[in-house]
């Protein structure tokens, strides 16, 4: 007895979802931890609040509201239903909003402590030697931001990979679009099924230790500013 | 010429200066720690805004706040030198050095590779690491990066200031070459009077936020008026020239600009005509009556009192002197002053203890 074809259709939806939604929370991650760590604004505080939210919020409120902001009244799905895409709840496309929610801090927080590390010298360094803001950002920060970045990619992918419960309240349990390894080892303990759940369940295990392994193992102290 | 005029006011703080300063050679901002020297470099170089500003180096105008010029400090041609030598520690030697010159224009490129490593002795590091370089060797290849952006105005933010003396007497004399071969303005922010006697030529004197005094290195030394002339460091800037050398006794004869007078000073061998820089410390002046030559002290010239002023100590008073247009100072005891009767006009003889040959 080893894993079915619904597992291995899991697994796939689940590292799809995962690899989407590190990609896109890269993207967005970056601008909103460069300006969390350089601005002085008074919204420093509030976005930063918001940012850190689903660190402590249950899974289940951000999937209630999002449910609710996704759903043919919410404001969302109004708007989605607008541009002619119907509701995005109980979707691949609602899951991976709701992900992108979800696993937000865990990708802008460790951006933005590299951001920080890197302070403003070089930055002014860069000025004087001629490069614009852009240039500055790919030549100078990028280089000397990657153990951050290469973080950032490791938590948001992992954690996402872990999610539940904004998974079931969103995404609920649709084969290939919204059922993922953690819906998939629910299933399998609700039908009783505890060899599958075991497979199912000691895969995660293993995946999740060998991420943190890496992550941990790779986190050298990093050249020094000089 | 530099034009400079800032105003800025931080929490504790209030920056308010005019500056007028040639626009070539090396013009020292000179000051106590909190000064506002760095701030100074920092409005001028757009790392930092003053509200009320106008910057005009030779015929750029980088700032004109009246205007609502401001223009972004990537955009102004200008190297900066940092304390911390700061080279990106993700590239070697070679891509910090070429981090700058490739933003350059090829047309707009007055130094080289070869050049600048070979003017800062940096050739055999190129391949290196930065974290594998003496603090000298950083500030080196520091200050070569920003030559090769090719500046109209170099400036440099105590250099040499995050270095021990051992490695700051290593730089010196390649900052003293930058000052014989370039022809780069250069405006260098330091605490150290040694550094600024050895490579200013113009010195502004910063206080509070404000320029207590501007000028030529030589007369601003030599002014009474000035906190520069308390101290055990004051003294005179001398830019001699070499008229003779005596090879029997290893002494070098330098003239006084515009005179007849010369002093002596061991030294090795230079060519006739070669200009050299030496200070003299108030304290290593004596003063008398007469030429009185049984004496060991082998230089001894006919000055003028100019002035006198009150000392840091009660003992001692200074003495404004004229060397045939050259200003001198002597730091005497009062008890002196009262033997020799000194007053303004007097016609001396400064006897000199000792001459530091800075360059």
């Amino acid at each position: 007895m080893s894993l079915t074809s619904a597992d291995f259709a899991a697994i796939w939806l689940t590292l799809k979802l995962a690899s989407l939604t590190t990609a896109i929370l890269l993207v967005i991650g970056t601008p909103i931890a460069l300006w969390l760590s350089r601005t002085s604004s008074w919204l420093r505080g509030p976005v930063g609040a918001i940012v850190a939210l689903p660190l402590v919020l249950p899974p289940t409120v951000i999937g209630f509201y999002l449910l609710l902001a996704l759903g043919p009244h919410g404001f969302l799905g109004q708007f989605t239903q607008w541009l002619g895409l119907g509701t995005l709840t109980f979707s691949f496309t609602g899951l991976v909003i709701g992900s992108v929610i979800y696993s937000l801090p865990f990708v802008v927080q460790p951006l933005q402590n590299a951001f920080s590390a890197i302070g403003t010298r070089p930055l002014e360094v860069a000025a004087t030697l001629r490069a614009n803001p852009w240039d500055t950002f790919f030549s100078v920060i990028l280089p000397l931001a990657r153990p951050g970045f290469i973080t950032a990619a490791i938590l948001g992918f992992a954690h996402t990979v872990g999610e539940f419960g904004v998974v079931l309240m969103i995404g609920g349990n649709i084969p290939d679009k919204t059922r993922v390894v953690s819906v998939q080892i629910y299933d399998h303990v609700e039908a009783l099924e505890y060899a599958q759940a075991h497979w199912l369940s000691g895969a995660m295990l293993v995946f999740s230790f060998l991420v943190l392994l890496a992550l941990y193992s790779s986190r050298k102290t990093r050249a020094g500013w000089s | 010429m530099i034009d400079v005029r800032l105003k800025l006011a931080w929490p504790g703080f209030d920056l308010d200066v005019d500056l007028h300063v040639p626009g070539r050679g090396v013009t020292a901002l000179y000051g106590d720690s909190g000064s506002g020297k760095t701030t100074c470099l920092r409005c001028i170089a757009g790392l930092e805004r003053a509200k009320e500003g106008f910057v005009q180096i030779n015929d750029e105008v980088w700032q004109d706040s009246a205007n609502g010029i401001f223009v972004p400090p990537h955009t102004r041609a200008l190297g900066y030198v940092f304390q911390e030598a700061s080279l990106f520690p993700h590239l070697s030697v070679l891509a910090n050095l070429e981090f700058g010159l490739k933003r350059i224009a090829r047309s707009q490129r007055r130094v080289d590779m070869t050049h600048a490593s070979e003017l800062l002795g940096i050739g055999h590091l190129l391949e290196r690491h930065p974290q594998h370089l003496s603090g000298g060797e950083r500030q080196r290849v520091g200050i070569a990066r920003a030559l090769l952006t090719s500046p109209k105005l170099l400036l440099m933010d105590e250099p040499l200031a995050a270095l021990d003396s051992r490695r700051k007497s290593e730089i010196l004399p390649y900052l003293q070459r930058l000052h014989d071969e370039l022809d780069i303005p250069v405006l260098y922010v330091s605490h150290a009077q040694d550094e600024v006697a050895r490579l200013a030529d113009h010195l502004v004197l910063l206080s509070d936020g404000k320029a207590l005094a501007s000028g030529p290195i030589g007369e601003t030394l030599a002014r009474l008026d000035l906190p520069l002339a308390m101290g055990d460091d004051a003294g005179v800037i001398i830019e001699g020239q070499v008229s003779a050398y005596d090879a029997a006794y290893q002494l070098l004869s330098l003239q006084l600009p515009a005179t007849e007078m010369s002093i002596r000073v061991t030294h090795a061998p230079l060519a006739v005509g070669k200009a050299l820089r030496c200070k003299v410390h108030a304290r290593d002046i004596s003063l008398a009556l007469t030429n009185d030559a049984a004496s060991s002290i082998l230089n001894r010239l006919p000055v003028t009192v100019v002035s006198e002023q009150a000392a840091d100590n009660i003992a001692h008073v200074l003495i404004r002197l004229d060397a045939g247009g050259t200003p001198l100072l002597a730091r005497i005891t009062r008890f002196s002053r009262d033997q020799l009767g000194v007053y303004p006009g007097q016609r001396l003889w400064a006897q000199i203890k000792a001459v530091a040959v800075l360059a």
